[in-house]
């Protein structure tokens, strides 16, 4: 059994004195795990660093069997990133939701080439937020989660929607929410028009992706939300706090 | 094979960095053919070790001392800290025998992998250092993975309303290594630290 195709490396952990093994997502095999020999010797430990771009090849005797990876390094993600705390946040973020919430070897191609555009496009800066937020909705979406953002779950109406509810995850007009205004989450619109937000925007639908992903895909699971997820909705918080840095 | 200690020695011996249970086994055959030489020398320095080593509490650096020989050291400069993951890094910076400052062992990076959360990381006898006073720069000497990248920037975050200069070790062309070997994340580093020449 293999395969050879890009890839992007969503962790990698060490395994014995030089080994590693790491987890990567393809587009036809989605996350996939494997046995790297050497991943952390000196040589190679660069190309396996969390949201790299690979040339990934997976080897093994048996389709169920764990099997070795190797891999060329394609894109340098995580060393383009490694200046910017907000840009390596998004990256870890983003690789370690993937890894946590999509199952073994199944496939997910929009998940994967959605992933893929926002890796290439990390330099842009915070305003990436919104695509992250959107790509996490998209996620859900394909794990059989979606949010239902389109028309307001009281009314039907399709416009003026801000809120969400945290039970269902639908939509909600700003005049149908009433007293239930505090318990819902709050929509940002860049969720439902192509508009770029700012950092309360972000912040509101980390929070909102982020409600569903640790109740609906990781705690059906029994994980927690990842740290790394966490650590970017805490550094957005700040961002969205601090006057000016918006 | 050569009886229940023999196969104790063996096991013990393969849980340690670079050995499996062949090389183990040689090395064990090795010690029990030169009891003298060999192994009764090492068994008593295994002995003094574990009686005498002890973790630092000013910089946690394994020493037989407490406060360490580098942190007693009056001629150490003691206005630099230079933070790191381990005490193998410590020690690999001490036999560069480039710095002169004092150090400061972190016990890790922050990894959700490993479990490594802010808690668990020696930041706190840090920040009384910090506190203390007499600190003038911190230079951050974590590696240049992922999780020691994000461990910087919340180290920075931490460390910044003390006001004193924070920096990090360079990152790119290793010497003796040339252009066309390097991978692309490092040349990128390199490009990207580049200085005036």
């Amino acid at each position: 059994m293999e395969w050879d195709a890009p890839a992007i490396v969503l962790d990698a952990r060490p395994y014995g004195e030089g080994d590693a093994i790491a987890t990567v997502m393809t587009e036809a095999h989605g996350a996939h795990r494997g046995l790297v020999r050497g991943g952390f010797a000196r040589a190679r430990a660069a190309v396996w660093q969390t949201g790299n771009v690979v040339q990934a090849r997976w080897v093994a005797r048996l389709a169920d069997q764990l099997g070795a990876l190797t891999a060329e390094l394609v894109h340098p993600a995580a060393a383009l990133a490694m200046e910017d705390r907000l840009t390596l946040a998004m990256l870890r973020a983003a690789c370690a939701v993937a890894e946590g919430a999509l199952p073994e070897r199944e496939a997910h191609p929009r998940v994967f080439g959605t992933l893929l555009q926002l890796l290439a496009r990390l330099a842009q800066g915070p305003e990436l937020l919104a695509d992250l937020v959107r790509w996490e909705a998209m996620l859900l979406a394909d794990l059989g989660y979606g949010l239902d953002l389109g028309v307001c779950a009281v009314t039907g109406a399709t416009d003026d929607l801000a809120y969400v509810s945290p039970r269902t995850g639908r939509a909600v007009a700003a005049a149908a929410a009433g007293d239930w205004r505090a318990r819902l989450l709050r929509l940002p619109p860049f969720l439902c028009a192509a508009v770029p937000g700012d950092a309360a925007d972000w912040r509101d639908g980390l929070r909102l992706t982020g409600h569903f992903l640790a109740r609906d895909a990781f705690g059906h699971r029994h994980l927690p939300l990842p740290a790394a997820r966490i650590a970017l909705y805490d550094l957005v918080t700040t961002l969205a706090e601090t006057p000016g840095d918006a | 094979m050569g009886g229940p200690e023999v196969e104790r020695l063996i096991a013990l011996l393969a849980r340690l960095p670079g050995l499996g249970p062949r090389s183990a086994r040689r090395a064990a055959l090795r010690l029990l053919q030169q009891p003298q030489t060999r192994l009764l020398p090492l068994a008593a320095a295994l002995n003094e070790a574990a009686r005498a080593v002890r973790t630092c509490q000013l910089c946690g650096n394994l020493d037989s001392a407490d406060p360490c020989t580098l942190c007693a050291d009056p001629r150490r400069d003691r206005g630099i800290v230079c933070v790191v993951e381990g005490v193998g890094d410590l020690w690999a910076l001490e036999r560069a025998g480039v710095f002169r400052g004092l150090y400061h062992v972190l016990g890790g990076t922050l990894s959700a992998l490993a479990g490594t959360r802010p808690e668990d990381l020696a930041t706190e006898p840090l920040l009384a250092r910090l506190r203390a006073g007499g600190i003038v720069e911190v230079i951050l000497a974590l590696g240049a993975t992922v999780d020691g990248a994000a461990t910087a920037h919340w180290l920075t975050e931490r460390l910044s309303p003390f006001g004193v200069a924070i920096s990090r070790v360079g990152q790119g062309v290793p010497i003796g290594g040339a252009l066309d070997v390097l991978d692309d994340g490092t040349l990128a580093a390199a490009l990207r630290g580049r200085r005036p020449f």
